[in-house]
Formats: C-alpha cells, sequence, structure tokens
C-alpha cells in the first residue's frame, strides 16, 4: 500500500496538509496519535489575533480550512485595532473548543482520498536522500512518496510541573519518544522549546461581579471571504478582564525557586517564547510594574472551564491554588486543570527550503511547532503551504512560495528559514516590512489567484474574485469622472461634515482624499451602488493612495535582491574579507538570492555588497 | 579621464591624520615633483615611501606616500595617497601644491566614478566596499563598514535608538491591542520627539555641509553691478595670497572656474569668465545671470559702490542673497559715501580695494562663517561623504512626512510607515541592518503575553 502524501500529526498544520493533498486528487493518508484530539486547542480558546487574524484570511484566500471553520462556532468575533489604520486591523475569534474539532473531524471524513489512522510514528523510512515511508511504533511500515511532519509539540515531550517532569504530551497523551532522536541521525539539528498553559477554572465558582466585561465587535464579521455570519451579536459570549494583585505577586516571589524554571527543576533546556512568558517570568522581569493584565476566557459552550489568559506558570499546584485565589473574583474558584510547562524538540528551521521541503531529506516537509513556531495559526499555514508544494512536487511543479510583500504566510515562512528560531516564532505585524499591503481586507486579491492555480479554488469563487476586481476599477473610473461643484447644497452637507466647502469643482476621488470624508459620505451627493467590500477597498485604495505607492515601492526593492540570484556552488570561505559570523550563516544557510541573504541577522550591508562583487567577478555575469 | 584628479580623502579635524589622494596618468611625476625622498617615478608599485612634501626649498610637511600604479587600484589609474600631518592649513597647503603642479581637484565622488567607469565594480556604494577589500585589520573593516566616522556613529546610533524606543511603543500597542496597562503612544508625544530629533538632524547637517565646502571649495560667486570693483577685490584676495590656480575648460558640469585658497579655505570661483584678460567681460554680467550665479553659490560676495546709490538690481540681489551664506562689501570706502548703508544689513564689510584697505576683514568674515576655527579646534560631528548627507536630508524629508500625517490626523500605524522610514535611512548611514532589532525592543521594553 502506498500513498502519495504521509501526514504525520493531526493539529492545525496536519489538517490542512491533509485537506490540500487530498482535495488535490491524492492518495493521502493523516496519522494520529488520537483521532479525538484531531485539531484540538490545547491552549488558548481563540483563532486570529493581531497579525494571526490576517493569517487565517489568507489561509481562506488560497483555499484552506482554518478561517471556514472558525466560522462554524464561534462564541464572540472582535475586529483588533479598529480605531487604528486599515493595515494592523485584524479579526480575533473566541472559538468553541469543542465546536472546531468536531466540525474539522467532520471535514476531514468527507474527504474521498483521505484516510485518517491512528497511530504513533518513531521513524522514517528513507533511502538515500528520499523520503520513501514512515515506520510506526509497532514496527508497521507505511510507504509514501512524500511525507509531511506536523507533530506539533509531542517529540519527546515533557509536562514540567514544580519540581516534577513526566514524558507526556498535553492532555496527558503519548509522545513520540524516537522520532526526534530518529531525525538527528539522519542528520537534522534539533533544539529544544519550551511553552505553557494557564490554568483552567469552573466558571460557576467565580464572582464576575468583580471582573470588567468584554464584549466582540458591534458588527458582524467572518474570516473566510466564503462565508456568511451566522451569528447573533447579542448572544456574544463575553471575556472578563482582571488585574492581578500585591498578594499575587508576593506568592509568586515567595515560591519562586519552586517554579519549574525557576530552579524548581534543574535540567531545563527548552527555550520559552519571549511574547508569551510565564506570570513568574514577568514578574521577574518587570519588577516595578504593580500588576498585570488577565483574560478570563470561555472554552466552550458545552463545558464549564475558564480560561486564564496571562497566568500562564509551571509552580507546583499547590502554589497554582494560593496564586489563583489571590484574584479578584477568583478567591473561591475551583481549579479543573493546572498550569504547566511543555517541553518538546523542533527542527532547527533553517534546514528547510522556501517550500518548507528540508535540505537534507528530498520529499520530506515539516510545518507548525515542530519548525519552531507557536500558534494555531502559524502552523495551519504551513501545513497549507507545506500541502500544497508536496503536490506541486508530486506534480512535478515549482513550489509556492509567497513573498513577503505578498503575504504574511510568507514572512512567516522566509523568517523562519532565513533566521532560525530562538525562542516559539510568533508572527507579529512588527515582523513584516510592508503589511500596508498585508491588510487583512485585501488577501483574498493577494492570494485567490493562486490558490485558483493550485487548484484549491473552485471556478465559482475564482468568478467572485474577478467580479470584484472588476467592480473595484469602476468603482475608482466612478469617482474620478464624477464631480461636485460648489453648491450652496453640497457646502451645507461638507460643513455638517466638518470639511471644508468648496470653490471649484472637485472629483469624489479628491474629495475622498480628504482625511475626514468617508466613503460612506459620498452617498449623500452620488448613488453609489457597489457591493460593501468593493467600497471598503476602494476607500482605503485612495486614502492612503501615497502611503501605498511607498509601500509598493520599498517591496520594489526587495523584489529586485529577491531576483539576483546566489550560485548554488558558490564557496563563501573563497569571499576575502568577509565577517566571519556572515561566512558562517551563509553557509549554514545558503540563501538562493541576495535579498534572502540580506534578511539573514549577522549579515551586514556591507557582507553583501562583498558576495554580489564576488559573484560578479567570478560567475561573469549579472544575475540581476 | 586623462587629467589627474586630487582630493583630500579624510575629515577634517585637529590631531586626524589627512590623506591627499592623487590618481590618473600623471599622479606619480606630479608628486615626485613636490616630494623630496626617494624617485617616485622608479619604486615599484603598491609601497610606501618616507619623505618631505616640498615648495621649492621650503618643507611643508613630513609625510608618508604611498605609490599603487594602475591597475590594481580603486580607480585603475596610477593612484598615489599622501599622508599627511593634518590641520586644514597644511592639508590645503599640499593640495594648493599639487594644483599648482598639474592636477585638478575632483569633483565630489569622481574617484568612485573613475573606479565605476573603470570596470572596477559594480554600481554598489563603491568606495566603503573598496575599502573594506583593502583593508586589514577588523578594526579597519569596521570603520569601512560605515563609511562613517565614530563619533557621529555614535550620534546617529542614538538618535535610531529614540526612534525605536517610538516604533516599538506604537508596534506594541498594534500586536498587543488588548493590554490597556501599556501606555498608549500619542500624538503629542511623538511630535516632540520628533521635533527633538528634527533639530539634531539638521545641526549634523549643517556641519556637515560645512564640513564638505572645507574639505572639497566652497562654491564662490562675485556679484556686482559694473565698474564697482569686483575684479579688484578679486585680484587682491589673489595677490595677497598668489594663488590662482587651475583654469578647468568644461571638465564638469559646475561652473567652477578657477580655484583660489585664501588661509586655508579654498574657494571655488564660479563663472571667473576672463576675470584676468579684461575687466569688460565679467562686468557685463546682468542681474538675470547674477541671481543664476547666486542660486548656486555656497558663498555670494556682494560687492557694493560706497559712491553710488542702491538700484532696484541691488536691492533684488540682496533680498535674493538673504538664505545664503553671504557677505556684502562696500568697496571704494576712500570715496565720498552716496550709498544708504542703512538699507544694508549692518554686518557689511567697508573696503577699498584701490588702498588694499579692508581685505583681511573679508578673509576673516569667510572664515568665521564657515567656522573654520571650530572645524580646526575641535571634532565636531559631521559627515563627509556626499551620499551620508544625502541620506540625513532623505532622513528630514521623511521625518517631515510624519509630521504632516500627524497634522493630517492618519492613523499612528501610517504615520509609523515614514518614521520607520527614518530609522531605516539612519541605519543605512551607519551601515546596520535592522528589523529583528524592533522585535527585540518590544519585547525588551513591555511586558507581554498571556
Amino acid at each position: 500500500m502506498e500513498y502519495e502524501v504521509i501526514v504525520v500529526g493531526g493539529g492545525h498544520a496536519g489538517c490542512e496538509a491533509s485537506l490540500v493533498a487530498s482535495r488535490k486528487g491524492h492518495k493521502t493518508i493523516l496519522i494520529t496519535g488520537n483521532i479525538k484530539n484531531i485539531a484540538d486547542m490545547p491552549c488558548n480558546p481563540s483563532i486570529g489575533g493581531s497579525a494571526k487574524g490576517i493569517v487565517v484570511r489568507e489561509i481562506d484566500a488560497l483555499g484552506g480550512e482554518m478561517g471556514k471553520n472558525a466560522d462554524k462556532g464561534q462564541l464572540q468575533m472582535k475586529m483588533l485595532n479598529n480605531k487604528k489604520g486599515p493595515a494592523v486591523q485584524a479579526l480575533r475569534a473566541q472559538a468553541d473548543k469543542i465546536t472546531y474539532p468536531k466540525e474539522m473531524l467532520e471535514t476531514l471524513k468527507k474527504e474521498n482520498n483521505l484516510t485518517i489512522y491512528e497511530a504513533l510514528v518513531e521513524d522514517l523510512i528513507v533511502e538515500g536522500v528520499k523520503i520513501k515511508g514512515v515506520i510506526l511504533e509497532n514496527g508497521e511500515q507505511i510507504f509514501g512518496q512524500t511525507v509531511i511532519l506536523t507533530t506539533g509539540t509531542y517529540l519527546k515531550a515533557d509536562i514540567l510541573v514544580g519540581d516534577t517532569r513526566h514524558r507526556e504530551g498535553p492532555h496527558g497523551e503519548r509522545p513520540s519518544q524516537h522520532l526526534s532522536d530518529n531525525l538527528k541521525k539522519l542528520g537534522f539539528q534539533m533544539i529544544r522549546l519550551k511553552t505553557g498553559t494557564p490554568q483552567r477554572i469552573d466558571k460557576k465558582t467565580i464572582d464576575f461581579s468583580k471582573t470588567k466585561e468584554e464584549y466582540g465587535s458591534e458588527q458582524k464579521y467572518t474570516f473566510s471571504f466564503d462565508s456568511k455570519p451566522n451569528y447573533n451579536l447579542e448572544e456574544q459570549i463575553p471575556c472578563h478582564l482582571i488585574y492581578t494583585t500585591p498578594e499575587t505577586h508576593q506568592i509568586i516571589r515567595d515560591n519562586l525557586s519552586k517554579s519549574s524554571m525557576y530552579g524548581g527543576l534543574n535540567d531545563i533546556t527548552g527555550v520559552g517564547p519571549r511574547y508569551c512568558p510565564s506570570i513568574e517570568d514577568k514578574i521577574v522581569r518587570f519588577r516595578d510594574k504593580e500588576r498585570h493584565q488577565l483574560f478570563l476566557e470561555p472554552e466552550s459552550l458545552y463545558y464549564d472551564d475558564i480560561y486564564i489568559q496571562g497566568f500562564s506558570t509551571s509552580m507546583p499546584h499547590d502554589v497554582q491554588e494560593k496564586m489563583v485565589h489571590s484574584l479578584p473574583g477568583l478567591e473561591n474558584a475551583k481549579i479543573l486543570k493546572y498550569a504547566y510547562a511543555i517541553e518538546y524538540d523542533a527542527i532547527y528551521p533553517t534546514q528547510l527550503k522556501l517550500s518548507l521541503e528540508t535540505k537534507l531529506i528530498e520529499n520530506l516537509f515539516t510545518a507548525g511547532q515542530i519548525n519552531g513556531t507557536s500558534g494555531y495559526e502559524e502552523a495551519a499555514c504551513q501545513g497549507l503551504m507545506a500541502g500544497i508544494n508536496a503536490c506541486l512536487k508530486l506534480e512535478e511543479k515549482e513550489p509556492l512560495i509567497l513573498k513577503r510583500n505578498e503575504a504574511y504566510i510568507g514572512v512567516l515562512i522566509d523568517d523562519l528559514v532565513t533566521k532560525g528560531v530562538i525562542d516559539p516564532y510568533r508572527l507579529l505585524t512588527s515582523r513584516a516590512e510592508y503589511r500596508l499591503l498585508l491588510r487583512h481586507d485585501n488577501a483574498d486579491l493577494r492570494l485567490r489567484e493562486y490558490g485558483y492555480q493550485v487548484g484549491l479554488i473552485n471556478e465559482q469563487q475564482y468568478q467572485k474574485l474577478q467580479y470584484k476586481k472588476q467592480e473595484i476599477k469602476n468603482a475608482i473610473g466612478y469617482l474620478k469622472t464624477n464631480k461636485l461643484i460648489p453648491t450652496k447644497k453640497t457646502n451645507q452637507i461638507l460643513e455638517s461634515l466638518n470639511s471644508s466647502s468648496l470653490k471649484d469643482g472637485i472629483t469624489l476621488y479628491d474629495l475622498l482624499k480628504r482625511p475626514e470624508i468617508k466613503i460612506e459620505h459620498l452617498k449623500q451627493f452620488y448613488e453609489l451602488s457597489f457591493d460593501q467590500d468593493v467600497l471598503e477597498q476602494v476607500e482605503i485604495e485612495i486614502k492612503y493612495e501615497g502611503y501605498i505607492k511607498k509601500a509598493l515601492h520599498e517591496a520594489e526593492k526587495m523584489i529586485d535582491l529577491d531576483r539576483k540570484k546566489i550560485p548554488i556552488d558558490i564557496d563563501y570561505s573563497k569571499i576575502h574579507n568577509l565577517a566571519s559570523e556572515a561566512k558562517q550563516k551563509l553557509n549554514e544557510i545558503r540563501p538562493n538570492s541576495i535579498g534572502q541573504a540580506l534578511r539573514i541577522s549577522g549579515v551586514n550591508p556591507a557582507d553583501i555588497s562583498l558576495l554580489m562583487v564576488y559573484i560578479k567577478k567570478e560567475y561573469h555575469y549579472d544575475r540581476g | 579621464m586623462e587629467d589627474t584628479i586630487v582630493a583630500i580623502s579624510t575629515s577634517l579635524g585637529v590631531g586626524a591624520i589627512s590623506i591627499i589622494r592623487v590618481s590618473g596618468k600623471e599622479a606619480i611625476p606630479i608628486v615626485n615633483k613636490i616630494f623630496k625622498g626617494k624617485d617616485l617615478n622608479v619604486v615599484t608599485t603598491h609601497t610606501i615611501h618616507y619623505g618631505h612634501i616640498i615648495d621649492g626649498l621650503e618643507i611643508i610637511d613630513e609625510v608618508l606616500v604611498s605609490i599603487m600604479r594602475a591597475p590594481k587600484t580603486f580607480t585603475v589609474e596610477d593612484v598615489v595617497e599622501i599622508n599627511a600631518h593634518g590641520g586644514i592649513a597644511t592639508t590645503h597647503r599640499i593640495l594648493e601644491l599639487l594644483l599648482r603642479t598639474g592636477c585638478r581637484p575632483a569633483t565630489p565622488g569622481e574617484f568612485t566614478k573613475r573606479a565605476f567607469l573603470n570596470g572596477r565594480i559594480d554600481l554598489i556604494e563603491a568606495e566603503s566596499i573598496m575599502d573594506l577589500i583593502s583593508a586589514k585589520t577588523e578594526t579597519t573593516r569596521k570603520m569601512a563598514l560605515s563609511g562613517v566616522d565614530g563619533k557621529v556613529s555614535a550620534l546617529i546610533h542614538s538618535l535610531r535608538h529614540k526612534i525605536i524606543s517610538l516604533l516599538a511603543n506604537i508596534e506594541v500597542n498594534i500586536d498587543y491591542p488588548e493590554y490597556e496597562d501599556i501606555a498608549e503612544m500619542t500624538v503629542e508625544e511623538l511630535q516632540k520627539s520628533m521635533t527633538s530629533i528634527e533639530l539634531e538632524l539638521k545641526e549634523i547637517l549643517k556641519n556637515s555641509k560645512e564640513g564638505k565646502m572645507i574639505k572639497e571649495g566652497i562654491k564662490t560667486s562675485i556679484i556686482g553691478r559694473p565698474n564697482v570693483g569686483k575684479s579688484s577685490i578679486l585680484n587682491r584676495l589673489l595677490n595677497e595670497e598668489k594663488a590662482i590656480v587651475t583654469d578647468i575648460e568644461g571638465t564638469t558640469r559646475d561652473v567652477v572656474e578657477g580655484n583660489i585658497i585664501i588661509d586655508g579655505v579654498m574657494l571655488n570661483i564660479l563663472d571667473t569668465a576672463g576675470i584676468r584678460q579684461t575687466e569688460n567681460i565679467v562686468e557685463q554680467i546682468g542681474v538675470k545671470k547674477s541671481l543664476e550665479l547666486l542660486e548656486e553659490s555656497e558663498l555670494v560676495l556682494i560687492v557694493l559702490n560706497n559712491n553710488e546709490i542702491l538700484t532696484e538690481q541691488d536691492k533684488q540681489i540682496l533680498e535674493q542673497a538673504k538664505n545664503k551664506n553671504h557677505i556684502v562689501i562696500v568697496n571704494k570706502k576712500d570715496l565720498e559715501r552716496k550709498l544708504d548703508t542703512r538699507a544694508l544689513e549692518p554686518d557689511y564689510i567697508e573696503v577699498s580695494a584701490l588702498n588694499d584697505d579692508g581685505i583681511d576683514k573679508i578673509k576673516n568674515r569667510i572664515r568665521e562663517l564657515f567656522h573654520l576655527e571650530q572645524f580646526e579646534n575641535r571634532d565636531m560631528t559631521y559627515l563627509t561623504n556626499a551620499r551620508s548627507i544625502a541620506l540625513v536630508e532623505k532622513a528630514l524629508d521623511s521625518l517631515e512626512e510624519v509630521k504632516k500625517g500627524i497634522e493630517q490626523n492618519l492613523p499612528i500605524d501610517m504615520v509609523e510607515i515614514d518614521l520607520k522610514n527614518v530609522w531605516n535611512i539612519l541605519g543605512e548611514i551607519t551601515g546596520e541592518t535592522y528589523q529583528d532589532e524592533l522585535i527585540e525592543q518590544l519585547f525588551s521594553q513591555f511586558c507581554l503575553g498571556k
């Protein structure tokens, strides 16, 4: 029995990868340790957020599942940064931890080309430098032309609480014991990372009167470009905001040495995420802060767990009890699950190509936390891309590589394979240089075309995109050709909008450029019979035209550098006067373009200049 | 590219060694003429020689001279580098000697241009790369990396640091929108910081422009109506220094047509057409031409006649000159005063070219205007290469955009685009990479997490 694609792991990366492969008509098997945990959300009960919400839209634009699935059962939906500019707005849903996995599993089961198989993978079958399949715990061999590893935190996972360490994954699942060592034997450099999750509290034992309610947006949204909102604004479930107290801080300081990370265990090698520090980290590092914000988030409509966002810790259980009870409203709270830290193995991601294929073993792809990232969205988008590229490899086509100016997904993968990671990598808007181009509202315009080309977007969706593009053109044309003349009535309306009155005629286009004028206002002068999403695009494009042009210009510069290819056989040791750190880094990462080389940390612009001179001299041609 | 060019290739200042670089066919024989020591015409290539620079019998300075023959040189021409003891006066004296002996001053970036045209290098920032390639030690490597003097580098570094804290604050508000306990960066705060950064950048720019002018020569024009004595004044300046040096025919796009060095300051006189031949031609320059000249000049000497009343044309020129470095010279003070001097700025200088009276004052004023004393006695923070100066200007333009964005009430993440740009541009000056820094800053400055 041979498969075309073997996906190892049923988390967010594995689900997307399996769906891509089976939908593209390839015989696929998804091997997971526990079918019940498919698309599980072991940490926070939300999908999206700053930057991540944009990724979910990108996944949707390319034909992935996360956005659609999140739309099916969310508890509240919020547009973040809605008072800021369009570039940084992003959606976040409080997702139901029962509904999300259930819906995903159903979607997977509908796929004809997909087999779901419950087993632990412990080794790989490799011939020469090519992957041939996987070996299960019981010795059974499964053969496949491509393998995608999406093992999440399950490689040699250890759960850490106080001074205890247990070899297990989230929910007490059995981790993979040997796969990591076997990868090492194949020549992979493995790293150890750490992350953590806070306590879950019984909702019935919380006094919510001492908390501040946080609702979703008052407007309806969906992640997917194809879904329609199917929820009632009034039925959204709130989150609750509280703060740590001086007592909490005192308890933590008094017990610091009991935390796994602060002396409880002396064999910790995993590096934790900077953006998601434990509460003890926060109290140690930011000594003078009197209080820290915590969010109480509902996990599901079907059970009572409340997640304390911001309170992750590796303290022993008795200290956790005291900590939780020191919080306002949680004085009598019952802890349903204790917080823990988890240590796991990952592949140092510079060993990957931009297609997420490993450099060492042909047809072996990796995606998600195994690549050193953190977050459901980061995992899902890698799964999607690894799935797409494994299929393209089978089909003997060029890989799909999204550029930094095209998608957050492109930023993420480029960062991973070019810079490596120190701690689990989280996407941030600050990581994107051209974020004005990478908006949540234009993900379809940016990426659907690619989704269509690879066969994940159907004809109907594609026609819808073409229609939208055309409508945007039409609308801009309409605004450019229709003029306002300075009549008394016109000026009265303008005055009511706090806008200066007209002396000469002005096109609607130019009027919209005034900061105080919104596209909605134009309806007071002219009929605007365009769809809301079209008007939104048009407004952004016109209002921020200058800034968008600048971003495009900057992106153009980057693309130029990315076009300058570095010969595959280049010997960096021969480049005279290249700084030794640069030499080492270039040799390790072996970037395929000058642009990528420039993004390697530790490689200076001057090193790049030397490199360019060398290439020009040695290879006698201009690769520009 | 037949002629041999010369330029001072180090920044000016006390204590520093200055390097004068000569490139071209005649580079070696020309330097040999003013060098006392080995016969440079016969020494092997890529060697260094000790000796003295002499003007006739007078020893000007004790120097080391590097001889590099084509083609393995920066410009692919014969190149000589004279390492002198520094100081503006000595360095310029040597420059002056070389100009007299057959070199012409290099136009800005001309060495690099030659290197490029001779196929030596790619279109990349040539100079620092080549310095880098020839660098021997880690220290020189680092210096060459930036092409920027350590002190300026430190200053720009601190400006960038200021900007990155602002950026990190803005970014954290974006990436962690619900963290109420992190202060939201306000427009007022941003505006305040912008003003202080702008002031510092403008100071660097001003110093740099002056420094560059002193190094490369100050584009100077002498403007006035016919018969006010422009040529006499010029001749007086020249006579004292006995040093008009070159006539350059059509070699540059500038209209620089002659150089004089006064007390260590090189003036590139614009449009001296026929100054020495006949009084008439130069005297015939009309108002329009005068204004054009003025526009191009970095220093304008406006000559008025004490014996005549101010005309509308004079007033127009005086008005136009106000935003330039300028000196108002009232000539013919020996004659009866008909000029209404109350209409002039009070710091005008009265001279009599005829009696050689007051010429010193002009020279002193030039030194004052360009802070020559300070350049000689104090380490000024300034950039020397045209590229860096252009980058500071670009940074200031971008800063202007930031301010505009604030005024238009644009979302802070839009305004931030230009601020980030300022930061990037400044990074280009010091040759630093970025992006990761910002992330680092974000995490070290704020307490975040779930």
